[in-house]
């Protein structure tokens, strides 16, 4: 029997979403190529991670009791060994911060190809077939590749595995070259606290690159105080220092889901998107008709913002 | 301390565009240098200003199109720039990860830096796992999405953060030699100077081929094929307004009164 081997993400206690739903694009991708599922959790409390992740089409889940937090030496070497030893055809792990801290050196040693960020998988055995997106959105692709893989996973596109399954739980004893350790974790920090939290507010305006210059925020702001709502952002808004960390939306800022969340000149990529897609009613405000914000939007205007923002604010005043 | 940065010239897409085969048509495509490595190089430069730096030296894949984008890497700061291509590469539609990791690592065995700073992706193919790929296959350490870097390297020793979900940061020190990966807003990248643009183009810019670099071209291929291209289908039904300004303007604001807003 070959093997698909999916490798869970936790952080301080939690296991993540992403890992349930590697489960159900693990099963999918065993099921074409006939192999059985397993999934390895390694570090931190495995005993209490390892029957949650027991779900529906999981055959085996393999705990590797080694240190408490991810360690991207320790995560390697173990996902390494297993893989070899399961002669895993597949080896998943979820596109995260962490999963690319790792995947691509796991592929490196197996030898064999990466792909990431997928948001959907197909395999005859041989072939693989995945489908990931080009240029912030822009297109989706499709690519091959023959034989063995790393594949990581994009969150949120495959729905999370439920139930209770009857997998075999079963301990792996890796064999950690503590020398090669050479990067070691000393904590961690919560950033982005401050007075306003946008993840409260009913009604966000959310500037992006569009605005072009930080002088032209003040549309933004005279719009925001018209509408009694807040302002947010995107990402390069907060890089470039004019708006704080607590404002931005999406995979490293806040989740927001408000009532109305108008999104003007963002372009919508998958990690802004993380952070704004559970709103009850997006519009969108951007003169590109192929933005990825298009997609996902209820309402849009293609038009320029600086003509569209204030006579928005003039229906207000 | 020597410093290598990977630089990418990427690929930009117009608005509108058309899809022909696997491919967008030539004539909707530009070029840029990489957002990331924007800040990949100038957090190099700030570490050379601090006087943490010796020499800065950029690697480039790409066919002399991409001269340009070099030039204007090397106007930021950076004393020189290698370019690797070769008529091998030109014909793949897609260099995979392996592919481009396997030429790097060349250069980085010749060159032996002692922190190579890379972009965390790149903004067209985004794969995101060219700089951790490439430090496993030179046996450097790494951290992935680092947004702080210490500006001190006490016991050969990187001090970073590195940005995780949710506004969570994690503090590591990572063993020197490294390759870090750099995320935006680590720093806030400065517009090249005259005088760095005139002086950019007498910098050393060196060719090199996979021969050069004891690479056999002969069993290189990327790994990943491209298969199909596509505009990506819309999750909602999108209502989309028209008219001027002011008629799109007042259709949202009747549907934001609609739903309570400011009242
Ligand atoms: C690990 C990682 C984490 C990340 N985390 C986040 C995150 O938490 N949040 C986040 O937002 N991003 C995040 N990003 C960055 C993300 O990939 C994008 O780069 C970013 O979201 C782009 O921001 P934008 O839409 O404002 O800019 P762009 O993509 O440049 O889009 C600008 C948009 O404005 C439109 N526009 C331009 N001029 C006008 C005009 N006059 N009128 C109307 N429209 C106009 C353009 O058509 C375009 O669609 C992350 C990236 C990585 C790799």
């Amino acid at each position: 029997m070959s093997a698909v081997l999916a490798v869970a993400d936790h952080r301080r206690g939690e296991l993540r979403d992403v890992s349930y739903e590697l489960l159900t694009a693990g099963r999918a991708l065993a099921d074409d190529v006939g192999a059985d599922l397993h999934v390895a959790v390694i570090s931190g409390t495995v005993d209490d991670f390892a029957p949650k992740l027991d779900r529906d089409g999981v055959d085996t889940v393999h705990t590797v009791d080694y240190g408490e937090e991810f360690d991207h030496g320790v995560y390697t070497q173990t996902t390494v060994q297993l893989a070899t030893e399961l002669e895993a055809q597949y080896v998943l792990t979820p596109n995260s911060v962490n999963g690319l801290d790792y995947a691509p050196a796991v592929a490196s040693r197996l030898d064999v190809p990466i792909v990431t960020d997928t948001v959907a998988l197909e395999s005859d055995g041989d072939e693989l077939r995945a489908t990931r997106e080009m240029y912030g959105g822009k297109v989706e692709t499709t690519v091959s590749l023959s034989g063995p893989a790393v594949v990581t996973i994009r969150g949120a596109e495959w729905p999370a595995a439920e139930g209770t399954g009857d997998a075999t739980i079963e301990a792996f004893d890796p064999d950690i070259d503590e020398d090669a350790l050479g990067a070691t974790v000393t904590g961690f920090e919560e950033v982005a606290g401050g007075d306003v939290d946008i993840s409260d507010a009913d009604v966000l305006v959310s500037v992006g690159r569009g605005i072009d210059e930080e002088e032209n925020l003040e549309l933004i702001h005279d719009l925001a105080d018209a509408l009694d709502a807040t302002v947010s952002s995107s990402r390069p808004i907060v890089d470039s220092g004019w708006l704080p960390k607590n404002r931005q939306v999406g995979q490293s800022g806040k989740v927001v889901t408000p009532d109305v969340y108008i999104a003007i000149g963002i372009s919508g990529a998958v990690q802004h998107v993380a952070g704004m897609k559970g709103s009850e009613t997006i519009v969108a405000i951007n003169t590109d008709p192929n933005a990825p914000i298009m997609d996902i939007a209820d309402y849009a205007i293609q038009d320029d913002l600086f003509d569209v923002v204030p006579a928005l604010t003039e229906q207000f005043q | 301390m020597k410093i290598l940065v990977p630089v990418t010239e990427v690929t930009t897409v117009e608005d509108e565009f058309e899809i022909e085969g696997t491919a967008i048509a030539d004539r909707y495509l530009g070029a840029d240098l990489n957002e990331w490595d924007e800040y990949a190089i100038e957090e190099a430069v700030q570490l050379q200003e601090a006087g943490l730096a010796d020499e800065i030296v950029t690697v480039t894949i790409g066919p002399d199109d991409c001269e340009q984008t070099i030039r204007q890497a090397l106007a930021k700061g950076p004393d020189r720039a290698i370019r690797v291509w070769d008529d091998a590469l030109a014909d793949a539609d897609l260099l995979d990860v392996g592919l481009k990791s396997q030429i790097l690592a060349a250069v980085v065995d010749a060159e032996e830096p002692d922190l190579v700073l890379s972009g965390v992706q790149s903004g067209d193919d985004s794969f995101g796992a060219t700089g951790v790929t490439l430090a496993d296959a030179v046996g450097y350490e790494w951290a992935a999405v680092v947004n702080h870097l210490a500006h001190d390297f006490d016991d050969d020793t990187a001090s970073v953060r590195r940005e995780l979900e949710g506004g969570v940061e994690e503090l590591t020190d990572v063993e020197l030699p490294a390759v870090l990966t750099i995320q935006t807003g680590i720093n806030e990248p400065r517009y090249a100077s005259l005088r760095g643009i005139r002086q950019a183009q007498r910098k050393p810019l060196e060719v090199q081929d996979l021969a050069d670099l004891g690479i056999d071209a002969d069993g290189l291929e990327s790994a990943l094929t491209l298969e199909e291209m596509a505009e990506p289908e819309s999750e909602t039904d999108v209502t989309v307004w028209e008219g001027d300004a002011d008629e799109t303007a007042a259709e949202l604001a009747d549907l934001l009164r609609e739903k309570g807003v400011a009242q």
